[in-house]
């Protein structure tokens, strides 16, 4: 009988979480069984990463009708081999949790409260004031006569939660708009 | 990592120091305990008794700030007892290696310092080079200018009772360490060493790493299986995201940021672009200058011309001697010189230094872009305690950024396996990839360039764009490609083929490549990181190499300078962890550090590639502040005599300086009590996104502060009071923990006290407390910039009344 190693885990983490009950004389490995089955029952499966430490853990993320229903460790991963930490195991209700700003959102000078917005209100005006910064800031030449065309008055921060290619685009508009005050986490 | 997290399993002494890794890097822990049943002895330095200690063989508790003490002994205790591997000390370290005659090291300081400048000219530190250009050695190591007689002249001055002294540690305890470590210098013993930001966050943050380093090479303990010097990243994807530099003094691949030394890309290759005479020395940066017109080729696509120096000329070019990372950053923000900014993903407000200082400066900026899942504290700053809204005049966007399992993209763990991860669902809201940010915004200020022209607007017109973010796209694009026909030896690539490895990127336009040590990883095999494949051969599976599994960068290679894990004629040191083998004329196992025969054979080359001279630096000339790490104290000691030398700390220690930043005076009797922050299992970093999941918050409710039990009572504080903690910076309100498991230190004869408090908790929270930071100190190491977080001084009494942690 072929026993994926993955199947293996499920059935020995049934077993295991029954064994508590079944010492009190009960025996719900079949209703625990089914329970289990039934959360992730239909579920599409992706493969993801946490987004904390860089152990990279790799997780399973079971989503269905378009809703991420729960996450597990994904025990193919050779360096956790299923397992995580609890934040990690708090991979699901991270990604759900209500905090979560959902919409962008607008606040004025000297205003007391966000305004939400669209998207296309907050990326024109950024693009507007990145302009406006730029053209008022841009020194082409320094004090010795050196071209060095860049702008000093604009900064950027982030972000080791970048993906690679997100980091490759960022590099690239910074460096074009010729900002010099660019840093990361990478420097805590 | 020189190695990757399953080859911990290889070691026989776990050597953790500046790292709690059971707590802040869990997974990490499972191949640490996998290394013990196997009978390894694993080693915990660290002021607080954790997790890890628990889990550990024994645990040295050791004064904040002193690790260069205690390597420096362990140095001169390696080298008193010969413990060292003579062959690969000899072969494969600079150790043998002639140092100039004007180099010296007097009270404190090396030669070439400028006290003016705090910088050091670093001429002096440099080799003899015979007739040839070649380095004049002594293999017998007995030229007293050799570098192996420098270090241990350097040393000798560490000997145990004045180690034991600064340090805080026992005389037993320092014993016990330094030979389980010592013990490691046989060619089949081998020891790993774990660092954190326990060893990055002073002003000696890169000697006390480089130390650990020179100490793993005494031993023969780099290139080999279970070895290596370990970085154990802490953020997601700050390998990578330090691959592609998002970082002033860097372009992605490790190229220098160009300055005003470099007018032109023919300057800046010349000075970038090391030259050796050594035959046998590859002297890999001899390829940099394909690397960086791959680069310009791959931001200005046919915009970049060799006439046009691929568009060099474009590229904003820093001052030399002005200081720009993030902790200067908002030191001129807060003195209003810099107007407005993005902050992605990212919890300055607290997660760096004296943050009164970051909060203040925010509200002087005209206009900030945040890209967060969460409001942080950064995000809210305009309404934070002690602020009038009506008065910040900041314009706020605050962009909802979409969670890692609502996108597609690749992230690099630190064993730099470069990984895919697939988007499971469409984001929640209106929430979006921060990647998908940056190209809308880019893509408008490029259309108001096109329409309105501006200030400078050549690289704006010419940078290559794109019309939306795609994932796959980057992917293939930070690969490289053929920009035209070429053929490379016997095999044709059509213009658009993916470049197959690094080997094939040129400097003469032919490629494309957004970051050179990822090329590979998408050749015409397809997107490599999405590999899920367990494979390998006996060899590879006795040492856990996992071959084909995701891709690792450089070139697949598992374990870096793999070369140094064999002997001059390819045979492992230790046959039963091999690493790679030369058999029958080829190499097998990892990946080796290039093709090249053993060194032994004519056309064999040295292990260290990345080095000009192909050796391991026991001596370093490549940090600013000293080619042998030196003991110097904090920016604030408890202590005011340093018994190795007469300067107090690092000569080169970068310091930002304003009206809200001071520091305590050596031994300043207000502040008697050593303060550390660190970080928890269940939260991260700043606490931005752990604090808004609520299971987490749950089990980690509120700000605490662990306290010795001596201390405690000392103080007259009990357990589960809140107390005061107060620096020079300001006061911070925490629940006092009163715990075994911090230690009172004897150091120089006195009690010294150390305290340890978590960072990660925020206002915007209720009640949870408030930022740690408020405490800590604007100064950093002066190679990386990285601020001192682990050792500053601090009072605490018991708090009259709570406000912060009032529910």
């Amino acid at each position: 009988m072929g026993i994926s190693r993955r199947g293996f885990m499920k059935l020995t983490g049934a077993g295991l979480a029954c064994l508590g009950l079944k010492d009190l004389g009960l025996d719900p490995r079949p209703a625990a069984a089914y329970a289990t089955t039934l959360r992730i029952e239909g579920a599409k499966e992706f493969q993801s990463t946490c987004p904390f430490c860089s152990c990279g853990c790799s997780i399973l993320m079971f989503v269905k009708d378009g809703k991420f229903i729960s996450s597990e460790g994904d025990p193919d991963y050779p360096v956790s081999e299923g397992a995580l930490c609890p934040k990690g195991a708090a991979f699901h209700s991270m990604h759900v949790s209500h905090h979560r700003i959902l919409k962008p959102k607008y606040r004025a000078p000297g205003s007391d409260k966000w305004e939400e917005k669209d998207w296309d209100f907050v990326l024109d005006r950024i693009a507007k004031r990145v302009k406006e910064t730029r053209d008022r800031d841009f020194i082409e030449k320094n004090d010795k006569g050196q071209t060095v065309n860049r702008v000093e008055s604009i900064f950027h921060l982030g972000t080791s939660q970048m993906d690679n290619e997100e980091c490759a685009v960022t590099h690239q508009m910074l460096r074009s708009l010729g900002v010099v005050h660019m840093d990361h986490q990478a420097r805590i | 990592m020189t190695q990757h997290w399953i080859d911990i399993k290889n070691a026989d002494v776990v050597l953790i120091m500046g790292s709690n890794a059971a707590e802040h890097h869990p997974i990490s822990f499972k191949w640490v305990l996998a290394a013990k049943d196997a009978g390894a002895t694993v080693i915990h330095v660290d002021p607080k008794f954790s997790r890890t200690s628990a889990r550990s063989d024994f645990h040295v508790p050791l004064r904040s700030g002193t690790d260069i003490a205690f390597l420096g002994g362990l140095l001169k205790y390696i080298l008193e007892k010969e413990l060292y591997f003579k062959e690969y000390v000899t072969e494969y370290t600079n150790a043998s290696f002639i140092i100039s005659e004007g180099f010296t090291f007097k009270d404190g300081l090396f030669s070439g310092f400028d006290a003016g400048t705090k910088t050091y000219d670093r001429k002096s530190w440099t080799f003899d080079k015979d007739e040839n250009g070649l380095v004049v050695r002594d293999k017998t190591l007995q030229h007293p200018r050799c570098v192996y007689q420098q270090l241990k002249k350097h040393y000798s001055r560490y000997d145990i009772g004045t180690v034991s002294s600064i340090t805080g540690v026992s005389k037993d305890n320092l014993l016990k360490v330094w030979d389980a470590v010592g013990a490691t210098g046989k060619p089949d013993k081998v020891a790993t060493m774990m660092y954190a930001l326990g060893w990055t966050q002073h002003t000696v943050g890169v000697q006390n790493i480089r130390l650990a380093a020179m100490i793993q090479l005494l031993l023969g303990n780099v290139g080999v299986a279970g070895g290596g010097i370990n970085a154990m990243r802490g953020e997601p994807n700050v390998q990578g995201s330090t691959d592609h530099a998002l970082l002033y003094d860097a372009l992605p691949g490790y190229h220098p940021v160009p300055t005003t030394a470099w007018a032109t890309l023919a300057d800046y290759l010349k000075a970038n672009t090391p030259v050796t005479k050594d035959p046998k020395s590859v002297n890999w940066w001899q390829n940099r200058p394909k690397y960086v017109v791959s680069l310009l080729k791959g931001w200005f696509g046919d915009a970049a011309t060799a006439e046009n120096e691929y568009g060099y000329g474009w590229l904003p070019k820093i001052e030399p001697n002005v200081e720009y990372a993030s902790l200067f950053m908002f030191d001129k923000m807060y003195k209003g010189k810099i107007k407005g900014g993005f902050i992605y993903g990212h919890n300055p407000a607290m997660s760096m230094p004296n943050t009164h200082k970051i909060r203040k400066a925010l509200t002087n900026l005209d206009w900030l872009v945040i890209g967060e899942a969460h409001e942080t504290e950064t995000c809210a700053f305009w309404r934070q305690p002690g602020f009038d809204s009506k008065n910040v005049k900041t314009e706020v966007f605050m962009l909802p950024s979409c969670q890692r399992g609502e996108k597609d993209g690749t992230t690099s763990n630190s064993g730099r396996w470069h990984m895919w991860h697939y988007k499971g669902y469409e984001p929640m809201g209106v929430s979006k990839p921060m990647g998908w940010m940056v190209v809308e915004i880019m893509k408008r200020v490029k259309a108001l360039y096109a329409k309105d022209g501006g200030a400078f607007p050549a690289p704006i017109q010419n940078v290559e764009w794109y019309e939306q973010y795609d994932p796959d796209f980057m992917a293939k694009k930070i690969n490289g490609q053929f920009t035209r026909d070429v053929t490379v030896g016997d095999k044709q690539y059509k213009k658009g083929d993916q470049v197959p490895a690094f080997p094939m990127l040129t400097a003469d336009g032919a490629t494309t490549s957004l970051c050179w040590v990822y090329t590979g990883s998408y050749g015409a095999a397809g997107n490599l990181t999405k590999r899920r494949d367990h494979n390998q051969t006996p060899m590879q599976a006795k040492i856990g190499l996992f071959p084909n599994y995701s891709w690792a960068w450089p070139v697949n290679r598992r374990i870096i300078y793999n070369r140094a894990s064999v002997d001059v004629n390819g045979k492992p040191y230790n046959p039963a962890k091999t690493v790679i083998a030369w058999e029958e004329g080829k190499w097998v196992g990892d990946v080796p550090d290039g093709p090249a025969p053993p060194m032994a054979d004519p056309k064999g080359v040295y292990p260290f590639i990345m080095h000009t001279e192909g050796h391991g630096q026991l001596f370093g000339p490549g940090r600013v502040d000293g080619p042998f790490p030196e003991h110097y104290e904090p920016a604030e000691t408890p202590i005011t005599v340093n018994p190795f030398s007469k300067q107090m700390s690092n000569p080169c220690m970068k310091v930002a300086e304003s009206d809200i930043d001071a520091l305590a005076k050596n031994g300043d009797p207000r502040f008697p009590i050593v303060l550390t922050t660190y970080s928890l299992t269940e939260h991260w970093c700043g606490g931005g996104d752990t604090r808004n999941t609520p299971a987490l918050l749950e089990a980690e409710p509120q700000l605490y502060v662990e306290i010795s039990q001596e201390l405690a009572k000392e103080k007259g504080v009990k357990n589960g009071d809140v107390v005061i903690i107060e620096t020079l910076r300001g006061k911070v309100e925490a629940v006092a923990m009163v715990t075994v498991r911090m230690t009172p230190l004897q150091v120089q004869g006195k009690t010294l006290h150390l305290i340890g408090m978590p960072f990660c908790f925020g206002w915007t929270t209720p009640g949870c407390g408030d930022a740690t930071n408020r405490l800590t100190v604007s100064v950093a190491d002066p190679n990386t910039r990285i601020p001192e977080y682990k050792a500053c001084l601090c009072n605490l009494r018991k708090a009259d009344k709570v406000t912060e942690l009032q529910r």
